[in-house]
């Protein structure tokens, strides 16, 4: 380990940041990890002022700091909420991937992401092996929900119900695609991003039947790669840049008007952190353009092709919506996907309670610290099933899987689709 | 104190359990601030009592062991209320957030400590009633740093202060002996005062284990409105004119130009950039005297020079005034890295002339300043924007801000309106209060805390 001067060295690039944030406390009132700890060190100004803490060597533990550091959902919230404008998220990113530096990747990591996440071919053969063999490990909790738990002591499984990897990947029941624009005019990219490839292909096989209806061009080729985000987000910025230029390999080729995912997670990995986070690839200027056309899906339809879904008036099945946190938090999306949902034939759209909190998932949080994650995404079961909702919509499959995990446990017999399944639906 | 921090550590957690007890250098280094821009300070020990049994036995277990004792609520507080300035433990109150008892027929409610102030004021509100006090910090804040901290909000004029509210506080003495004070009953007048006397104590003379807080019946009807003025002293003339004619509105703020373009740069609400003052007024009650006091108040503004005044039509309107104003602070803070926000509080008949102090006392230490604030109640918010890390301008802003309390003082004013003395301000006591009040606090906490334990440091200094 190199000493503590380097360290603080280090650390002083992100001084302006640092300085920005004036201590008043507001976002104790937004973060769901506060909510459930009531820990200073759990909340941004807490952490903001551990790591200017470790900057001026006020605190000489880094080992301390990184572990409070990683103890964050990477929500965004607080940064949304912060009256100073601290590019919170931003800070977070940055002081993890110093310390990660400083003090090494684990060797766990280092096995995923450099060995696995950054072969995007071993991986998929891994999982697909991985696919035809869980069914013996584990068993079925809820028909409705299509979650297991673990038949055995699995220490990464735990108690989570899961949703077991799809018996065919989406990339194996589509390989590429290269189609014309139609009477939309326009081309897309589509990005379906790992969970979305690996555990709901239906997802992006709803995506094309909407494109197609729409007549939208698309554009997918093949080996695309993980968008980064859990490298970054465990300060891996190596693996990082290295998933990033995988993809701008093999996107660069295509020619389309916007870059869309389906996962809120991915496009704000693409459109906010590489351009912030993957330097390295800016001089090429493929980066910029990708990153400038990413978009969302349900902002696609509504704000770039116009569609007015009619509002539905009669009643219904009632779907219920929740906000993921890097769709709300990141790009303020929050009307779109209602206004699809609204005017699904068939359903009655409800509002539940704190549609905008977070549900508790955070990627490897989730992974790292399952408690409190059960716990942030317990309420957020709870208002689904008291909102009566028999369907819950989100953009996000990284929610839909902590979501069905969350219902699941509590027995609850309600659906978790995308949006997107449910507006494919409705085409017919 | 001459116990190993490892035995020490065992005792607290005997006493709050072993996942209450801080220890680590890390977590300690989160509890070393407010938000007052103050250097920090780690306790040796931070603890997160749930009971309020366990919050006694630890005051007694510090008075016991001579150990300084801080309590935090949600740390917003602006004077540096709790910064364990000479170590020690910090105690969070975060897990006594209680609410006891909401009394309709009485208008009374029963709360813990840790209670956040929205969240108490939701509730309330919800049982058609009314608790008015709300500091600009209500969504984080707890009612017991409310109480320890005296804190007033845009309702002040009006409705009061916190202390307006406060029927009781049962609080621990060093001994970890419960005292209880006050009463459930609007009357009462036995013995001293020792609830009055916890308000604004800012927890150096006891530690609350419980508030009885007055509750209102809510306001009827309210209509918000916007003057706007091309010179700060005839909006400060207005001010004066409103309340001499009589009518106290809800809330009466005021902004200064610099205020104005910053908040309009952030958030392009339509504000008149031009204009060298905005006025933004609520009245409330009756719905007949609200319509009649909406249209004094405008004719007033007039008179007094207001180039437009513009009434909200709905709540839309009414959400966006208020918008406006809560903005201040979050725009101007976005404007540097370091935000100094004081809180100087004049007679209000003085308020053009502590505006026209702070113009003069921005230009001798070549500062920015923005003003806004209670124009109601005197108390406004001059907040300098500067950059902590420039040692020769934070030089000059610490000299600026000794002249806006000399000449505050010299306007017959005070140190603080609402945020407290804490640590900031301490050092300024005796230009206030003189020796004699001063003398007078120190031999009353020296019989109350012969060890010193309870947040030394702050108000009274050691
Ligand atoms: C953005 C912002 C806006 C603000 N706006 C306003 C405003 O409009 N009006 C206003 O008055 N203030 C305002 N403040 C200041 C601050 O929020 C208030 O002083 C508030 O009352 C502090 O509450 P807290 O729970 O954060 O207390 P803390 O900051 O945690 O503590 C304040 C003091 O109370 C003591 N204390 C806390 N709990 C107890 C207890 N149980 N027993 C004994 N002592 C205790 C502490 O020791 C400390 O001395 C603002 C602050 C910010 C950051
Ligand atoms: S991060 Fe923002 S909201 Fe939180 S304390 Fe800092 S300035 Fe305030
Ligand atoms: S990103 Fe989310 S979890 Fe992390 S500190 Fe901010 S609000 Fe809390």
């Amino acid at each position: 380990m190199a000493d503590i001067h380097e360290l603080a060295g280090l650390l002083k690039e992100l001084d302006d940041q640092l300085v920005g944030c004036m201590r008043c406390g507001m976002c104790q009132a937004v973060c769901p990890l506060f909510a459930q700890t009531g820990r200073e060190a759990d909340v941004a100004r807490g952490k903001i002022s551990l790591l200017d803490g470790l900057a001026n060597e006020l605190i000489r533990n880094p080992v301390g700091v990184k572990e409070r550091l990683d103890r964050c959902l990477l929500c965004g919230t607080c940064e949304a909420n912060c009256p100073s404008g601290v590019k919170v998220l931003d800070i977070f990113f940055k002081a993890r991937a110093i310390l990660t530096g400083y003090l090494g990747l684990s060797p766990a990591k280092k096995a995923i992401f450099r060995g696995l996440l950054a072969n995007p071919r071993l991986f998929n053969q891994l999982l697909s092996f991985g696919a035809k063999f869980q069914k013996l490990f584990t068993k079925e909790v809820n028909d409705l929900l299509g979650s297991s738990c673990a038949r055995f002591q699995a220490p990464i499984v735990g108690d989570r119900h899961f949703k077991g990897l799809a018996e065919k990947p989406f990339h194996k029941l589509v390989p590429s695609l290269d189609t014309p624009a139609g009477k939309s005019g326009l081309r897309v990219a589509f990005f379906p991003g790992c969970v979305m490839d690996k555990i709901f292909p239906n997802v992006a096989q709803s995506v094309l039947k909407v494109m197609e209806h729409h007549g939208v061009g698309v554009y997918m080729p093949p080996n695309q790669a993980c968008c980064g985000i859990p490298a970054l987000s465990s300060g891996d910025t190596d693996t990082f840049q290295k998933l990033v230029a995988l993809n701008l390999d093999v996107f660069s080729k295509g020619d389309f008007d916007y870059f869309v995912t389906a996962c809120a997670t991915c496009t704000a990995t693409i459109r906010k952190l590489w351009p912030r986070m993957a330097d390295r690839f800016n001089s090429r200027g493929q980066l910029r353009e990708i990153s400038d056309k990413t978009m969302d899906v349900n902002q696609f339809l509504v704000d770039v092709l116009g569609i007015k879904p009619e509002k539905q008036t009669g009643g219904g099945k009632v779907v219920t919506y929740h906000d993921p946190c890097h769709l709300k938090n990141s790009f303020g999306i929050t009307s779109q996907p209602r206004a699809i949902l609204t005017g699904l034939p068939g359903y009655a759209f409800k509002e539940m309670t704190d549609a905008g909190t977070c549900c508790g998932c955070g990627g490897s949080f989730n992974l790292q610290h399952y408690d409190v994650s059960a716990r942030i995404g317990g309420n957020k079961a709870d208002n689904i099933i008291a909102s009566g909702a028999e369907t819950v919509a989100t953009g996000c499959p990284a929610c839909m899987l902590q979501i069905t995990d969350m219902l699941s446990q509590k027995g609850a017999r309600c659906r978790v689709r995308h949006v997107m399944e449910l507006y494919a639906e409705s085409l017919g | 104190m001459n116990k190993s921090p490892d035995s020490l550590k065992k005792e607290f957690e005997a006493i709050v359990g072993k996942d209450n007890v801080m220890t680590a250098e890390a977590d300690l280094h989160s509890y070393s601030y407010d938000a007052a821009v103050l250097p920090s300070q780690a306790p040796a020990v931070a603890v997160r009592p749930e009971t309020s049994e366990a919050m006694g036995k630890v005051v007694k277990f510090c008075n016991d062991n001579g150990m300084p004792l801080t309590v935090r609520g949600a740390g917003s507080n602006l004077s540096g209320g709790t910064i364990p300035e000479k170590g020690g433990v910090v105690v969070v109150t975060g897990a006594l957030n209680k609410i006891l008892e909401i009394n309709a027929e009485d208008m009374y409610a029963v709360v813990q400590p840790g209670v956040v102030t929205a969240k108490f004021a939701a509730e309330v509100a919800a049982k058609g009633l009314f608790y008015p006090p709300d500091p600009g910090s209500q969504t984080v804040s707890t009612l017991g740093g409310n109480v320890a901290e005296n804190a007033g909000g845009l309702r002040g004029l009006k409705y009061g202060v916190t202390k307006d509210y406060v029927m009781g506080v049962d609080f621990f003495d060093v001994n970890g002996e419960l005292i209880k004070t006050g009463s459930k009953t609007v009357k009462c007048v036995t013995g001293y005062n020792l609830a009055g006397l916890m308000v604004a104590s800012e927890g150096t003379l006891g530690v609350f284990e419980k508030i009885i807080l007055k509750l209102v019946p809510p306001p009827q009807a309210a209509k918000a409105m916007m003057a706007v003025f091309d010179d700060m002293i005839a909006a400060s003339r207005a001010v004066a004119a409103i309340i001499a004619n009589k009518i106290v509105p809800a809330t009466l703020e005021i902004m200064d130009n610099f205020t104005i373009r910053t908040v309009e740069n952030f958030r392009k609400a339509g504000l008149p950039v031009d204009a060298q003052a905005l006025l933004l007024i609520e009245v409330d009650g009756h719905p007949a005297m609200v319509e009649e006091d909406a249209q004094k108040v405008e004719k007033i503004c007039k008179e007094q020079g207001a180039t437009s005044v513009k009434v909200a039509k709905d709540a839309a309107e009414r959400a966006n005034v208020w918008q406006a104003r809560r903005d201040a602070l979050p725009a101007l803070a976005r404007v540097s890295p370091t935000t100094v926000l004081e809180d100087a509080t004049v007679p209000r008949s003085k308020i053009p002339a502590m505006m026209q102090a702070l113009n003069e006392i921005a230009k001798e230490y070549k500062l920015q300043i923005g003003t806004f604030g209670h124009a109601g109640d005197g108390n406004l918010h001059p907040t300098i924007l500067t950059d902590k890390r420039n040692h020769e301008e934070w030089h000059r802003v610490e000299k600026a801000i000794d002249a806006i309390f000399d000449r505050a003082l010299a306007l017959g004013g005070t140190l603080s309106g609402e945020h407290g003395i804490g640590l900031a301000k301490s050092k300024y006591m005796k230009l206030e209060c003189g020796l004699g009040a001063l003398d007078y606090s120190r031999r009353m906490k020296s019989v109350l805390d012969p060890k010193g334990i309870l947040n030394p440091g702050k108000i009274i200094g050691f």
